[in-house]
């Protein structure tokens, strides 16, 4: 029995990682887990409180602006426009990855300028798209939309919608810090000498978590 | 393997000969603060956690002691007591704002700090690099992050103490409107800001230190130590990082709501509230919807506490009985239950919150399944010492000590885990006495197991022995003494959270019982004392260890130098052949980890 090792056994019986991934890899694994519980916690809240109110605002009439188009009536236009944005990032990230896999510096660093423009544009979206509703008067406390009914609403509808947007907006932003951290790396060819370019792979899984916790708040704040 | 082709880095480092050579590079030059402040060796910061974690234990029980005073003697004036705490004991009377904070601080110091980052910082980090077979942790760099966050985090809290409103003082749970609005009470002020604050830091340290134990244990075992031959400590420290990386990002989301409806004007948790005659404008929120985020943590959190107890008691216990612990796989399997278990039954703390009745019975069914492993594992316990070779250590005296507080505290578990029970005991003394036996005394039972067991591996000396029977008898017998009497008065009807009882003759007849109990008390606190002094004369006085393994174990850890440098092995890590338990084995005492099996070996 101990001298017959099967190759299942070999994965897990010490000496080598399991799933073959460094420990780097598999920590970032496990934190986006618990970010996922989090953001879980949050968008829960938000719809524990909402479905115990009567009514709530209507989100196509809520986010019908765009920027420079004066009083146009043009429902989630805007917001569709971030997501496609944020979504592009997240297929450059990949591009960056791959490049990365090859081992091509300069790929990595042309991906990975492009997720980092496609991640400040999405932060200067929400940035516009904020200011608009604080002109409008909406901000943490108040609350100026009237309910779908015409009813007077909450500010509940305001007060989840800034800190859930803003906490996914702050994890957007430390993504684009890491993405430039990444980038200065790979131009100063840290990857190169390490052999290998983890790194990005890892800032990689973090970029698509955030790209995808996006469709999860895009979905719960503008489409219900 | 494929993986390797298509992801393109067939050099992945995962094993620790990589961190070897790291860390003996600067291994010889490093200055009193790399080594004993900024310490990036596992041992050090395991070291470090125990030494903070023992200062807020002395912190925290010492108010307990405070408001016990109170308690026993509600008539009688301690002018001593004016003046440690001056106004919030005026004429030597504990008021009522300084009760309640005191009993705050109690909550909070003893069951995060203590219990949570005292006992899974010291023993997560000091074990299983050592126990796993592994240089250092997977990120020493983390890990030593994850030790100063809770350093500021503590910090934060004390200082919490000595603002002029006082620190936060509505309850460890910190329910809103309490904790929400700065006006209803002195404590809801700037004392609540740096409690949140604190906590929040101390998220962030569970978090590091986490996930740092998760990729250790699952990346950096030696050759050979496969999962099932890991000790059961480690196996108790995995799920408790798991679960403590999945339970408290959810508090962090409640505590930023909580920020939120404190200073941007939210009704997150705020809904039609009176304050004095003012009516609050908040509306559409949930007072409850706190409760569930705060529970989804608090109640993993009782597991995050016991589970290191539990491992640290199966590993000391078999040892000491020189029988391999009965039942390794089921140990393994109620550990991984009780982790599953432990995200499926927090709304059993909101039995009498108002919460739907009929969600309340999914709770009962689903609290009272967590008895069949918590059974499984006592029942394998206590068969481990059956017909044992047992050698009465103060560690193994620690060990059964846990059991038996574990059994008298958990059967009460079962009384409250029925709602309808619950909801007549829920805030009475019976709930004090439950969770101080099965979780607070247990679990300090668990980490003093630790301390006795692993004190010549930490510090090459051992404890004083009398003075650690004296400590062993006193705070078991005091435990009993101060907490069974409190099931009695909760029966009766006698409710928790109050200041003073004298007023009412039901409550009366208990005077000079809680007399009784609040000399206890003091007494069980002065040998803690006696603990503290002996722990430390012995790091420098203590009896020298002149043996690698002077408790005869077959773990890795005590396969290293008497005092290991870092990097734990001087030369090679050594490779495992059997599982951990290889204890009065074909005639041996103990078969240590690293002994090749041979052919005409019986199987264990």
């Amino acid at each position: 029995m101990a001298n017959a090792v099967s190759a299942n056994q070999k994965w897990w019986s010490g000496g080598r990682s399991p799933f073959n991934v460094e420990y780097g890899k598999l920590m970032m694994w496990y934190f986006l887990m618990s970010d996922a519980f989090t953001f879980g916690a949050f968008l829960i809240s938000y719809g524990s409180i909402r479905f115990a109110t009567n009514a709530w605002p209507d989100p196509n009439h809520v986010f019908s602006s765009f920027p420079f188009m004066g009083h146009t009536h043009l429902p989630l236009v805007f917001v569709s426009l971030m997501t496609f944005i944020l979504i592009m990032s997240s297929v450059t990230m990949v591009l960056a990855v791959g490049a990365g896999h090859m081992k091509d510096r300069k790929g990595v660093i042309k991906w990975m300028l492009w997720t980092i423009l496609g991640g400040i544009a999405f932060l200067s979206c929400q940035a516009w798209e904020w200011t608009h509703l604080y002109h409008q008067g909406a901000w943490w406390g108040s609350n100026p939309f009237l309910n779908y009914d015409n009813t007077q609403s909450t500010t509940n509808f305001t007060n989840f919608f800034f800190t859930i947007t803003g906490f996914h907006g702050f994890h957007v932003f430390s993504g684009v810090v890491i993405n430039i951290i990444m980038l200065i790396m790979a131009i100063n060819g840290t990857f190169d000498r390490r052999g290998h370019y983890l790194m990005i792979e890892k800032a990689g899984l973090y970029w698509h978590f955030v790209d995808l916790v996006w469709v999860f708040v895009f979905t719960c704040f503008y489409l219900f | 393997m494929s993986n390797e082709a298509t992801h393109g880095h067939p050099e992945v480092v995962t094993t620790h000969e990589a961190h070897h050579d790291e860390h003996h590079v600067h291994h010889h030059k490093e200055t009193f603060i790399t080594k004993y402040v900024f310490s990036q060796d596992h041992k050090m910061i395991a070291r470090q956690f125990l030494i903070t974690g023992m200062a807020w234990a002395i912190i925290g029980g010492l108010m307990s002691v405070l408001f016990r005073l109170q308690l026993g003697y509600p008539d009688q004036s301690f002018p001593f007591l004016e003046d440690i705490l001056g106004r919030w004991a005026k004429d030597g009377k504990i008021t009522a704002e300084s009760y309640y904070a005191l009993v705050t601080m109690h909550g909070t110091v003893l069951v995060f700090f203590v219990l949570t980052g005292g006992l899974s910082g010291t023993f997560a980090n000091f074990l299983i690099p050592l126990q796993i077979g592994a240089r250092d942790m997977a990120s020493p760099f983390l890990n030593m992050l994850s030790y100063w966050f809770f350093f500021i985090a503590s910090v934060i809290m004390f200082s919490s103490l000595f603002v002029q409103t006082g620190p936060f003082s509505g309850g460890w749970t910190a329910y809103p409107p309490l904790s929400a609005l700065g006006e209803a009470s002195p404590g809801s002020k700037v004392g609540m800001d740096l409690w949140i604050t604190s906590m929040a830091l101390f998220v962030v340290s569970s978090l590091l230190g986490g996930l740092n134990y998760i990729a250790t244990i699952l990346n950096m075992r030696t050759k050979g130590m496969s999962m099932t031959r890991m000790p059961l400590t480690i196996w108790a420290l995995f799920f408790t990082a798991v679960l403590g990386v999945l339970s408290f990002p959810v508090l962090l989301s409640g505590f930023i709501l909580l920020l939120f409806d404190r200073h941007a004007g939210t009704s997150f948790y705020l809904d039609s509230i009176y304050i004095g005659s003012a009516a609050l404008p908040n509306e559409g929120g949930s007072a409850i919807l706190y409760q569930h985020l705060f529970w989804f943590l608090g109640h993993p959190e009782v597991y995050i506490i016991i589970l290191p107890a539990m491992g640290i008691v199966s590993e000391v216990m078999s040892v000491n009985a020189r029988k391999p612990i009965f039942g390794y796989m089921a140990m393994v399997g109620s550990l991984f239950a009780i982790a599953i278990l432990a995200f499926l039954v927090w709304a059993h703390h909101m039995f009498v919150t108002g919460m739907n009745p009929f969600l309340g019975s999914v709770f009962v069914l689903l609290t009272l399944l967590i008895a069949i492993p918590s059974a499984i594992k006592v029942f394998n316990w206590l068969t481990t010492i059956w017909r044992g070779n047992i050698r009465f250590t103060p560690g193994m005296m620690f060990s059964l000590g846990f059991v038996s507080l574990f059994i008298s505290g958990g059967l009460t578990g079962i009384f409250l885990g029925n709602s309808a029970l619950d909801i007549a005991l829920h805030d009475t003394y019976f709930v004090i006495a439950h969770f101080h036996i099965v979780m607070g005394v247990a679990g300090f039972f668990g980490m003093f197991a630790g301390i006795y067991h692993w004190f010549p591996k930490m510090f090459g000396r051992f404890l004083n022995n009398t003075m650690a029977y004296i400590h062993f008898w006193v705070t078991l017998i005091g435990s009993y003494l101060i907490f069974w009497p409190m099931h009695y008065e909760g029966l009766a009807g006698m409710p928790r959270r109050y200041l003073d009882y004298t007023n009412w003759l039901s409550f009366n007849q208990f005077d000079g019982l809680n007399k009784f109990i609040s000399t206890v008390a003091m007494v069980v606190f002065a040998v803690q004392l006696m603990f503290i002094f002996n722990f430390f004369y012995s790091i420098f006085k203590g009896r020298r260890v002149t043996v690698k393994n002077p408790w005869g174990s077959s773990t890795l850890e005590w396969t290293t130098p008497i005092v290991a440098g870092h990097g734990n092995w001087p030369g090679e890590i050594p490779e495992v052949h059997r599982w951990a338990y290889d204890y009065s084995k074909d005639g041996r005492e103990y078969i240590s980890q690293t002994e090749p099996v041979t052919p005409d070996e019986k199987p264990h």
